[in-house]
């Protein structure tokens, strides 16, 4: 990873709002002060305190905190959408703090893609022309940009709205939209703020799913903002737990729920009562999909460890680890199910799932 | 003593005076510049004006309803060509042509000096915080109190008339633009930006469409205030249904005034009503484009019909 330039790095960067911006950043940066001796001081509030991390090409980065962490401010930085107090942000390598206007407008029609959490679609605007707007600014004709467009809404299964307007769309199908604004351009970078919070649990799985399965096909560097835990698990390869404009710990899903790194995180994680309640039936996906996913062959997959449905989480998680793979779910000599760890740690994080 | 009882006797600002020296000032040194700027607003009124008492009142009639049709819908239409021809049949027809020249004239001069302000003004909070009381003054003070100004710098006739009308009426769709541009909500501007617009294009492609039926709203307000206008601007020598109508309190001429109130009343209905068909949103419209509807709308439509069974 450290060979190539990641697309995405962000070092010390530093976002102080209120009038006293410029005093209260000479202070931090000199006497150390604390967010809190900052706000008495100046009556500035940080919005973003010293974040520096990384995201490697084709990653999903989770950015996990709860309202008021100081997240979407942090994504906005990545677009340049808010400057800066102090701290740079790199994109392929590249310092956008020194592009000019014209090349920020640029990196942002061709680079970075976003969503938004409240879909902000523009209601005068077909859903063509809504996901072809990046490409309109960019002076692409409307031939070609309702080309890509219809492309794009294939992708999302929309492509028979084309012509209509966000208001006759339901919530999750506007948010599909979003996601077809946000790719039509072909960036390599997706920025996703909070883009499920605002759709009901059973339209968030799909849309997670399809996500999911689309990421995979596309293979963008992703940075997914959540406020929900059960959600980054699921999707992301790396998380970045924040709280109060502060990044408190970066790891994999494992790393964070395993080893959290404070209390603060340990309360976001603690299902270790879950441990003792729920079952290998729970939490266990479909042969067929986990088949999907992982293409060995028969021998090798009847060749893993097995277990009883009933088995709870603890147990599983022994032998789990014991045989480092995958196990099966055999009820009565068939397998009805597998687990993965990935799956392990969904039933961990899962608020209610009690099976 | 007699100075604490009542200082104002002896201390006095000559208001006044003042005035009267810096609009001799103007008047003497400038007025070629106030003749200036009636260079614009002369050419298009002229024309207007040209254009609409020229016309016959037939060809006109039949303009008229098939704009409110395009423009409002079929109920609009209705109303427009009751007002219009009402209008013929009172015999106020060629007045209100010459009114009607004058109201458009201002709305066009309105609208190109307003919405850019507006637009200004919701940009720069320190514009705005300077603009507002120019606005306030502009729609407290009496117009009475600028018409003797206006007829030093502009001299008489409809093209000054059209200048104070322009005072009068331009603070609506200043303010209007202003609020509506404001009140585009902020996702939405993000989005845009998000997606690379510059601000330019943020303007054309997302705020303006969006602030449309606020803007229009102004539009809508300048127009009714223009009309409002037209009685006092008469007073400068503004010919149409204004002097008809202080013709007729000069000469105690009761039905004189009736014909031309009506035709005033009438006029603003019709255009009112018209205007509004602008502030619709594109949602109650259903989403059609301007050449989808009306008899526009049905001449393509018979066209690409006619086309489609050959």
């Amino acid at each position: 990873m450290a060979a190539s330039t990641p697309p995405v790095a962000c070092s010390n960067l530093w976002k102080v709002f209120g009038t006293a911006e410029k005093e209260a950043l000479k202070h931090i940066v000199d006497d150390g002060l604390s967010k809190e001796e900052v706000f008495d001081r100046f009556g500035c509030v940080v919005g973003v305190a010293d974040a520096t991390f990384e995201v490697a090409a084709g990653e999903i980065f989770c950015i996990m905190g709860l309202s008021g962490s100081g997240k979407s401010t942090l994504v906005r930085h990545i677009n340049r959408l808010i400057k800066p107090s102090l701290g740079s942000v790199f994109i392929h390598g590249e310092d956008i703090n020194k592009f000019d206007e014209r090349r920020l407008r640029e990196l942002r029609a061709t680079t970075i893609g976003m969503v938004f959490q409240h879909m902000s679609l523009w209601p005068h605007r077909s859903l063509i022309d809504n996901i072809a707007f990046g490409l309109e600014v960019q002076g692409i004709g409307p031939k070609e940009r309702r080309k890509i467009a219809l492309e794009t809404l294939e992708m999302m299964g929309l492509v028979a709205w084309a012509d209509r307007y966000p208001d006759e769309l339901s919530g999750g199908m506007q948010q599909r939209v979003g996601i077809a604004r946000a790719i039509a351009g072909n960036p390599s970078i997706l920025l996703m703020d909070e883009p499920f919070s605002a759709l009901d649990p059973l339209i968030r799985r799909q849309l997670q799913d399809q996500f999911l399965e689309l990421s995979r096909s596309v293979k963008k560097t992703t940075i997914f903002i959540t406020h929900d835990l059960e959600e980054a698990v699921r999707i992301g390869d790396r998380i970045a737990i924040m709280n109060d404009g502060v990044i408190i710990q970066i790891g994999t899903p494992e790393e964070i729920v395993m080893s959290p790194a404070n209390d603060y995180v340990a309360r976001f994680v603690e299902g270790g009562a879950k441990l003792q309640v729920l079952s290998a039936k729970s939490v266990m996906q479909p042969v067929a999909s986990f088949r999907a996913a992982n293409p060995i062959d028969d021998a090798a997959f009847d060749a893993l460890t097995s277990v009883d449905p009933e088995t709870k989480l603890n147990g599983i998680i022994q032998v789990a680890l014991d045989a480092d793979t995958p196990v099966r779910v055999v009820d009565d000599g068939k397998t009805v199910g597998v687990i993965t760890s990935r799956d392990l740690l969904e039933g961990i994080t899962v608020p209610s799932r009690a099976g | 003593m007699e100075f604490i009882k009542d200082p104002f006797e002896h201390l006095r600002i000559p208001i006044g005076d003042w005035t009267e020296y810096v609009l001799q000032l103007l008047v003497t040194n400038f007025r070629w510049l106030f003749q200036a700027l009636r260079e614009p607003v002369d050419f298009v009124l002229g024309g207007l004006e040209g254009l609409l008492t020229q016309a016959p009142p037939l060809l006109l009639l039949v303009v008229f309803t098939l704009f409110a049709w395009q423009i409002a819908g079929v109920r609009v239409m209705a109303i427009a060509l009751a007002c219009f021809t009402t209008i013929g049949l009172i015999g106020a027809w060629e007045e209100a042509m010459t009114t009607l020249a004058i109201v458009l004239t201002s709305i066009l001069y309105c609208s190109a000096v307003g919405i850019p302000l507006g637009v200004a003004s919701a940009r720069s909070n320190t514009f705005d915080k300077w603009l507002r009381p120019v606005l306030d003054l502009m729609q407290t003070i009496p117009s009475f109190v600028y018409l003797v100004p206006v007829v030093m710098l502009f001299g008489i006739g409809n093209v000054p008339g059209v200048i104070v009308t322009i005072v009068y009426a331009l603070p609506p769709v200043v303010r209007l633009t202003n609020l509506g541009i404001r009140q585009v909500p902020k996702d939405l501007t993000e989005a845009a930006l998000a997606f690379g617009a510059s601000r330019g294009e943020l303007l054309r492609k997302i705020e303006f469409p969006l602030a449309m039926p606020s803007i229009m709203a102004g539009v809508n307000q300048t127009i009714m205030m223009s009309l409002s206008m037209v009685v006092v601007a008469s007073m400068i020598s503004v010919t149409g249904l204004g002097q008809m109508v202080l013709r007729g309190i000069g000469r105690l001429d009761v039905g004189l005034a009736t014909v031309g109130g009506l035709g005033i009343v009438l006029l603003a209905i019709a255009i009112d009503r018209v205007s509004q068909g602008f502030a619709q949103d594109a949602r109650s419209r259903n989403h059609l484009k301007w050449h989808e509807a009306g008899p526009i709308g049905l001449v393509r439509k018979l066209v690409i019909n006619k086309k489609h069974s050959e």
